[in-house]
């Protein structure tokens, strides 16, 4: 189905009877040439691209809830290309710019909006360390620009500049980083390869391999076995649940991160703001509501939701940043299960069982990344070589040493 | 979430500092330690289920504890010292 003002005044005449599906609800064929587990957003952006960029829409796309129905449809939608180390960067930067031209690609109002992302920094090492990360930002052809703090001011006067702990001595902004609506990234990507003939089949689980030889010839899930020559599993937070399927331990913990938001109130803050001396980042959608998080609750955890000591947390950092949120009400709160890598960076990479692919380790990040997570997935299944902005996201980077660790916290992911 | 300190008591799980699978360190002097090592520390448990973690009291009595936990329910089935639990 697809949206314009001449079909809407066509529907409209009709008496809107005859609104078709968004994309087309499967049922699982006996084979397929690539089967991707996971309908979230890098699941579908994968599907979309096989078909699209590599000519191979005979692709499935399983999922065992309904389609956005994991982090995809629970983040906190910020999107930005803002990575120091050479590993990351060109690859954040490519998502960026594929953001840039998503909704033209997909004919699909995905709600891109480049309102701007903003991370403040507190001490004159904070400072420097923001210089040599926009530094590298530019290297990799992404935008970034040191702001004192009267800049800062300007932009956001109601920050708690003098703070007597935490005073605000300016931020590092990137201008095209902002937000996106999450359910319509999901949405318009199903659209798109289900429209170039990929089945979406949700409501089916994958619950074990089927090996021939030790190679993985399809998938047994809820609504029967499915073959395949190639498997990629898409499938976040349940990774190391999946691939151990498969016998594969995975350099993965699963751990909960919770999101908020408010009542809605007038518009107040541009764009994406992040505290740099606590974790806590807060936007304000177009309804009105502040969304904002903070820390993962740092314990291993397939809940789906929090507890309060990081609510607790959360709203502290909030209160010391700026206090004139104290008074707004709490509207809700959830948790999503992010698959953190024991670097704090994903992991892209064949498996080694043959015939199985991983797309795993995006920790609390990887909405940003769904778009060159896609492009660059879709490049390793087709062609069994990494695309050259993610190859150095290996799944053996951690036997070897290569590991990139933007943070420098060691493999201890409830520091990442 | 509580956990029962056998030394403290029962505490909010502020006070504690989370350290993932207990898994015991390997043995270093050994001239194969490498994947052991390996497996060991990126290579962890992490399991929809019970789940045998480590816990320091860094709000309290500052020992090592040993937890056995439901990662799904957040249940705790039982707490020991860290120490004796590898003697
Ligand atoms: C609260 C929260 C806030 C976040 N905020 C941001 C942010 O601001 N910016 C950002 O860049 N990132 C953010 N993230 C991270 C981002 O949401 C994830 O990294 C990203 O969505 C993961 O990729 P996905 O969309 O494919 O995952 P998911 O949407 O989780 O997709 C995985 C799918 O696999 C399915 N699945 C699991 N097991 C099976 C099985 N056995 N068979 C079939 N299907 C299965 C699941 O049901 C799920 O739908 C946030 C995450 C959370 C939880
Ligand atoms: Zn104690």
């Amino acid at each position: 189905m697809h949206y314009s003002f001449l079909n809407l005044a066509r529907q409209a005449l009709r008496g809107h009877r005859d609104w078709q599906p968004t994309w087309r609800d499967a049922a699982p064929r006996p084979r397929y040439d690539i089967i991707i587990v996971g309908g979230g957003g890098h699941g579908l952006a994968t599907a979309y691209y096989l078909a699209k960029e590599h000519g191979i829409p005979n692709v499935a796309v399983l999922e065992k809830g309904y389609i956005g129905s994991g982090n995809a449809g629970r983040n906190t939608t910020i999107v930005r290309s803002n990575y120091l180390l050479p590993g990351n960067e060109p690859f954040y930067e490519w998502s960026m710019k594929l953001w840039e031209g998503l909704e033209q690609d997909l004919n699909y109002n995905a709600m891109v909006s480049q309102r701007g992302v903003l991370n403040l920094y507190h001490s004159d090492a904070q400072r420097d360390a923001f210089a040599r990360r926009g530094n590298a930002m530019i290297l990799a052809g992404a935008d970034a620009e040191l702001l004192d703090a009267a800049a800062v001011r300007r932009m956001l006067p109601m920050l708690d500049f003098d703070n007597a702990r935490f005073p605000i001595k300016g931020g590092l902004l990137q201008r095209r980083g902002g937000t996106a609506r999450h359910d319509a990234v999901v949405w318009g990507y199903a659209r798109g390869a289900s429209d170039r003939g990929v089945d979406i089949i949700q409501n089916c689980e994958v619950t074990g391999f089927l090996r021939e030889g030790g190679r993985v010839v399809g998938v047994q899930t809820t609504r029967g076995r499915i073959g395949a020559t190639k498997v990629g599993l898409a499938v976040a937070g349940s990774s190391s649940r999946v691939a151990a399927l498969a016998d594969l331990r995975l350099p993965i913990e699963s751990h909960v991160l919770q999101a908020f938001v408010s009542e809605a109130i007038k518009p107040f803050i541009p764009g994406v703001v992040t505290f740099g001396a606590g974790h806590f980042y807060i936007s304000q959608s177009d309804k009105g509501g502040l969304v904002f998080g903070g820390d993962i609750d740092g314990y291993n955890s397939y809940a789906q939701r929090g507890n309060l000591p990081t609510v607790e947390d959360v709203c502290e950092g909030g209160m010391a940043l700026m206090p004139a949120i104290g008074r707004v009400r709490m509207l809700r709160s959830w948790g999503g299960l992010v698959d953190m890598s024991m670097d704090g960076s994903p992991i892209m990479d064949k498996t080694p069982v043959d015939g199985l692919y991983l797309n795993a380790g995006w920790c609390y990040g990887g909405f940003k990344a769904t778009p060159a997570s896609g492009w660059c997935f879709a490049h390793l299944l087709a062609r069994d070589e990494p695309h050259p902005v993610a190859a150095a996201y290996r799944l053996d980077r951690f036997e070897t040493g290569h590991l990139i660790d933007e943070k420098g916290q060691g493999a201890q992911p409830n520091l990442h | 979430m509580r956990i029962e300190c056998p030394f403290c008591g029962p505490r909010d799980v502020g006070e504690f500092a989370y350290h993932g699978d207990a898994t015991r360190r390997p043995e270093a002097s050994t001239s194969d330690a490498t994947q052991p090592f390996y497996q060991a520390v990126y290579l962890r448990d992490n399991p929809a289920g019970r789940h045998k973690e480590l816990w320091y009291h860094a709000g309290g009595c500052r020992s090592w504890l040993s937890v056995t936990r439901d990662t799904r329910t957040h249940e705790i089935f039982g707490v020991t010292f860290a120490a004796e639990e590898s003697s």
